[in-house]
Formats: structure tokens, sequence, C-alpha cells
């Protein structure tokens, strides 16, 4: 029962990461220290944590312009993304890539990626190089509504069936790319029935719900890493905020921000189920809010205080020789 | 007059031409917003406010939000524009290009000439450029010399909220395709715009400053940092002129080469590429046809040759700067 306990309380540090380092760049954001766009991922926790749970440090992610939370999912460390929305030397990428490009490869993260449709092929391709190798690993696509829509995701799904590769597309369905609504931009039913006739198993779940997403990434996961192809999951659960900070979401009705943190938050629905079960007390949890607060809290200040590239780091890592 | 906006400019080109001709419609994401949504229609007016208000006057039909798939859009509006309408898509990033370069410069681009002169290809499309936003590699270039080096394609990029307006109304009634690339950093620009329409010839350069010492040729926003250049070095007692081509192709050879004639020196500043960009083409023709007129090396002015960096201090360094033009005119001088 141990064991039990133990998994969902690191699945509940996870998303309160998240959540944590999300609130805390909202406000963060206000100051001006934080530079450029910065897109963000509270609300659909879940989601991140309950598929990368799967997941080793040899596996693949490939994660769009919302990447904090599946950068923090697999195992990113999270000074060092933090140093990295600031733009400082040393931060994941040196500060040349910020919020949108956090990449650890180390980690099995293949970035965060600012082009919507822009990683399911090289997801595919890290797939291929763990069909290739003979590897037991998998590649996970995390994509949104939106770019479910573009034809790179079509012709990756594609591909992936005819090549049979360890693959597994997650569509995030938030309700929303940019300010157009999914019912207008995804002509079919659903996103998981078009990933059907591409040929790929595939499910809807509910993204606020971490074990009902779980449940559907451990089955395709599982299906991936054992030779039996690709698959696809779409994963229903909205964004807290704006399509980027400052957004100012004319789009969303004042009912439905309302809503979202009433009856779409993950978090309180994890929380709901796992203290009305028989491992887990209000008290562990309220404690693990608490340390999250602080590594997120020394993270903002570690991270204000380091030093930014200079002048020199400007011509540096252009090509592998200089 | 009124002060406008290069924002508020583009609007009214579009209204008007929209007003003018019902087969000129918009397309792309967000140019309204809203759709599908529990708010308000309209809800963006282009993620950066330019086509705000006119799904209202025009409607859905010729307003047109699309999903997220720039491949269908450009090829949507190159199929359209060779049978009858005039589309404006909007590319929101020209950095997403490369999602769709083949429905631009191997479709659109090649069915005038591919097609033996049979067909017409009128469609524009509008899109942003340039670093400073913090916004890093993927979100902040240029590229209008890789659309300059493509034959069939115009490409067009307005300094200031008059040229903005007169150039897009000039592209819109163009027959040729036409790339509008809108610099990020200067949608609030404002300036003097006539609220009636008129039209700026493609092909034609603004001199925008009269100086006999040192000819400085820049593009879009490069044009404000060389004016600004202009001015210190007028303290110091040099004389600038520059010349602001507008548009890239068709380029306006005449008016750089009278300009060296008869300053004997050039300096020309691009953000758009330090190998094959647009200084590399100045230069090129300058050294070429204007050789004889020169009394030192051609100094050009760019970025260095990397992507843009994310992080505030590198993308400063990145982006030639008035310091930067003053420095090479020096050098130049020495
Ligand atoms: C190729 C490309 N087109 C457009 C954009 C601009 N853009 C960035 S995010 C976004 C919306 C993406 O929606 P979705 O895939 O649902 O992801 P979400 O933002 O909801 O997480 C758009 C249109 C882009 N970055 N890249
Ligand atoms: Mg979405």
């Amino acid at each position: 029962m141990g064991s039990d306990k133990n998994k969902l309380l690191d699945a509940y540090r996870r998303m309160k990461s998240i959540r944590e380092f999300e609130e805390r760049i909202h406000v963060e954001n206000t100051t001006g220290e934080i530079p450029g766009f910065v897109h963000l991922y509270a609300g659909q926790e879940a989601i991140a944590t309950a598929v990368c749970k799967h997941l080793k440090d040899s596996d693949y992610i490939g994660s769009t312009h919302r990447g904090h939370g599946h950068s923090i999912a697999k195992g990113c460390d999270i000074n060092g993304m933090m140093a990295e929305i600031y733009g400082k030397k040393n931060g994941l990428c040196a500060g040349k890539g910020g919020s949108m490009h956090i990449a650890d490869f180390e980690k099995g993260m293949l970035g965060a990626n600012a082009i919507v449709g822009g990683n399911p092929p090289l997801v595919i391709g890290a797939a291929l190089t763990a069909k290739v190798q003979g590897t037991d690993g998998v590649a996970v696509s995390f994509s949104g509504d939106g770019a479910s829509n573009q034809g790179t995701t079509f012709e990756s799904m594609n591909m992936a069936v005819v090549l049979q590769l360890p693959v597994v597309f997650i569509f995030e369905n938030n309700g929303y790319g940019e300010g157009t609504g999914c019912d207008y931009a995804v002509g079919a039913e659903s996103i998981a029935q078009r990933a059907e006739g591409f040929g790929l198993p595939a499910v809807q779940v509910d993204g606020t719900d971490f074990f009902a997403v779980e449940a559907a990434a451990k089955e395709a996961i599982n299906r991936a890493r054992t030779g039996q192809g690709p698959s696809a999951i779409e994963a229903v659960a909205m964004r807290f905020y704006g399509h980027f900070e400052g957004d100012p979401q004319a789009y969303r009705s004042a009912e439905e921000l309302t809503q979202l943190r009433e009856t779409g938050d993950c978090l309180k629905i994890f929380r709901d189920k796992v203290e009305a079960g028989k491992h887990v007390t209000k008290a562990d949890l309220d404690q693990i809010d608490q340390e999250v607060k602080s590594v997120i809290d020394s993270a903002v200040k570690a991270a204000r205080e380091a030093d930014f590239p200079t002048k020199d780091d400007l011509l540096t890592d252009v090509y592998v020789s200089y | 007059m009124t002060q406008k906006t290069i924002r508020e400019a583009l609007n009214d080109a579009l209204r008007q031409e929209m007003r003018r001709d019902n087969n000129v419609i918009i397309l792309g994401e967000d140019v309204a917003g809203g759709h599908g949504g529990t708010g308000v229609i309209d809800a963006y007016g282009g993620p950066l406010g330019v086509t705000k208000g006119l799904i209202g006057e025009f409607g859905a039909n010729r307003v047109i939000d699309t999903p997220i798939t720039e491949s269908a859009i450009m090829g949507a509006a190159a199929g359209a524009a060779a049978t009858g309408l005039r589309p404006i898509a909007e590319l929101m990033f020209v950095d997403f290009m490369g999602v769709c370069f083949d429905q631009i410069f191997n479709q659109a681009a090649k069915f005038r000439y591919m097609f033996g002169g049979k067909t017409r290809t009128p469609m524009v499309i509008r899109t942003t450029i340039g670093a400073g936003m913090r916004t890093a590699a993927q979100h902040s270039q240029c590229l209008y010399h890789m659309f300059t080096s493509v034959p069939g394609l115009k490409c067009v990029m307005p300094s200031n909220a008059y040229d903005a307006k007169g150039l897009l109304i000039e592209a819109i009634r163009d027959d040729d395709p036409v790339i509008f690339f809108e610099n990020k950093l200067l949608y609030d620009h404002a300036c003097d715009v006539p609220d009636e329409s008129y039209a700026i010839p493609f092909g034609e350069a603004n001199v925008v400053r009269e100086g006999h010492d040192i000819t400085i040729v820049a593009f879009s926003r490069m044009v404000h940092i060389a004016e600004e250049a202009a001015k210190t070095l007028a303290s110091e007692g040099i004389s600038v002129e520059v010349i602001d081509p507008r548009t890239t192709s068709p380029l306006d050879e005449e008016t750089i080469l009278e300009s060296v004639e008869k300053t004997g020196r050039l300096v020309v500043v691009d953000e758009s590429a330090a190998r094959c960009g647009m200084a590399a083409d100045i230069a090129g023709l300058v050294a070429e046809k204007g050789f004889s007129s020169l009394k030192g090396p051609i100094i050009q002015i760019t970025p260095p040759h990397t992507p843009v960096p994310f992080s505030p201090p590198l993308e400063d360094a990145f982006i030639p700067s008035a310091a930067t033009v003053v420095a090479g005119v020096h050098r130049l001088l020495k």
C-alpha cells in the first residue's frame, strides 16, 4: 500500500508543481522581468502528468508553445526552466530559447515548439530511432486541438501507422486555438474520431481526470513499447488563462471563465478522489502544497538573481564547430 | 490630414478595397476570432488588430477565419486568385512560411511563367516580421530576402503609415502575388495619412532624408534606425542621404545608383540576413553598376549569421542599432 500512496503523492506533487509554476509566472509576468510570450498550461496539468508517469528518461516527448507542464512532467529541472524563461545564461537552453523553446534531451524532452504542428514529424523521427535501434523506447507528441488541424500532424499520423512506429499522439483539447473554438476549427466529430480514420486506435478522455488519462496513456504507451504501433488520445481540459499572458479573452464568456476553476480543476478533482480513498490524507497533500511553493519560490528568486548571457554568447552554438 | 498608426492605415486600406471590389476577401487565423467560442466574434480582429471590425462590415463570407493550416490558407488564396477572387491571406508571423512555402514559391509564384502567361494570381500575403519582441528564433525573423529571390513574387515592406496604406492598396490591385511584410515593432508608429484611398506604385524608393556625404539604404524598421544614425552624424557635420526602397521586388535601382553617384559612399542597413540578404544584394548592384562613383568600400550592417536569440542582451546585440550604423559610417570615412 505504501507504494500506492507514494505514486499518488508523486502525481500530486508533479501536478501541483506545474500549477504553482504557472500561477507564479502569471504573477511575475506583470513585473516586466519575463521577456517575450508566455503561454500557461494551468488547467491541463493532469494530462502531462498522467502521460509522462509511464515514460522513462530514455523515452521522448515533443511539446508545444504551451510547454512548461510537459517539461516539468518529463522531469526537466525547475530551476533551469525558470532561468530559461527569465533569459538567463544558466537556463536550460542558455537563455537562447526562452519559454517557447525549453528542451532537455537528457530527459527525453525534445523541445517546446513555437510552430504549431512543428513537433509531430519530429516525434515520429524519435520513434524511428527507437525502432531502428531496437530499443523499447516510446515517443509521445503533445499537440493542441488547433495543431490537430495542421497538415504536418496528419502526415505524421499516417506515416506512424505505415511504419508502425512506437509513438503516441496526445491531443490536448482545451477548447480553443488562440481565439478560435475547437468546434469551429475541427471539421470532424472529434479529434479522436479523425485520428481513428488514419488507422490509429484512438480514445477521447476527460483530461481533468488524472486517473482516466493515466489508464488511457498506460494502454497506448504499452502498445507502442511492445511493438504494436501508434495510438492517439484526445484529452479534454480547459486552459485557465488566456492564450498568452495578456490575452483579453473576449472569445470566452464571463460565465465560462468563472466556471473553469469550479468544475474543471484537475487538482481539485484529484484531491477529492484521493482524499475519499484510504491512502492519502488532506494533511499529506497540504504538506506537498507547502513544499512545492518553496521550490517555486526559490526557483524564481534564483532566476531573478542569475546572470544574463553576454554578447560573446551571441555567436556560439550556431554550428557544432562554433 | 489625420494622424494614423500603421495598424489603422492598414485597416483603412483593407476596408476601402473591400468596399471597392467584392472579390477582395481576407482569410487567415483569427482574422476575426471568436468563432466556436462562448464570447464575442471579432475577439481578436487579427492577432495584431489590423483586421478589427472588418467582419462586422463584410461578413464571415469575406472575412474568413481558418483552422491553423497555413499550407491550405496559402494554397486556397492562390487557387482562388487564379480563378477570380483577390484574396488577402494573413500569415501571422513570417516564420510560419516554413509550413506553407510550397504553395507560395512553387505554386503561386510560378503560375504566370510556367503556364505561358495564361494566368493571373492577384493575391496578397500579409505577414509580420522583425526581432525585438523577445520572441526567439521562430517568431522574429524578417525573411523578405528569401522571397525577393523568387521570380514571380513581389515584396513590399513599408516603414511608415502613409506608405503602409498606399502600398497595401497597390498590392491588392496588383495582378501578381505580393508579399506584404509588416514590422511588428512599427504597428503603433503614426504619421499623417489621408482618409481617401490612394496607391503608391511599386519600385519607387522614398528618399527619406537628403544628404551629400553618404547614402544609407535601409528597409522596414531599419529606416528609422538609419534616420536616427543620420541625426547623430549630422551633429558631427556628416550629411547622410537615407533611402527607403519600400519594395525589394521590384527594386528601384535608379534612385539608389543616383544617390551613390552623388555621395560616393554606401551603407546598407538590413535586418534580414548577413548572408545572401538585401544588404548583399544592394552592395552587388552598386559594385556592378555604380563602381566608378565609389570612394570607399560598401558597408553592410546586418545581424550576425545566427538565429534570433531570446535573451534580451543577446537580442539587443543581434539587431542593428543606430550606434552600429554610426560606427559603420565612421569606419567608411576613416
Ligand atoms: C505554424 C503556426 N501557425 C500559427 C501559430 C500561432 N499560434 C501559436 S499557438 C496557436 C494556437 C494553438 O492552438 P492549440 O494547438 O489548440 O494549442 P493551445 O494554444 O490551445 O495549447 C497559434 C495559432 C504558430 N505558432 N505556428
Ligand atoms: Mg487549444
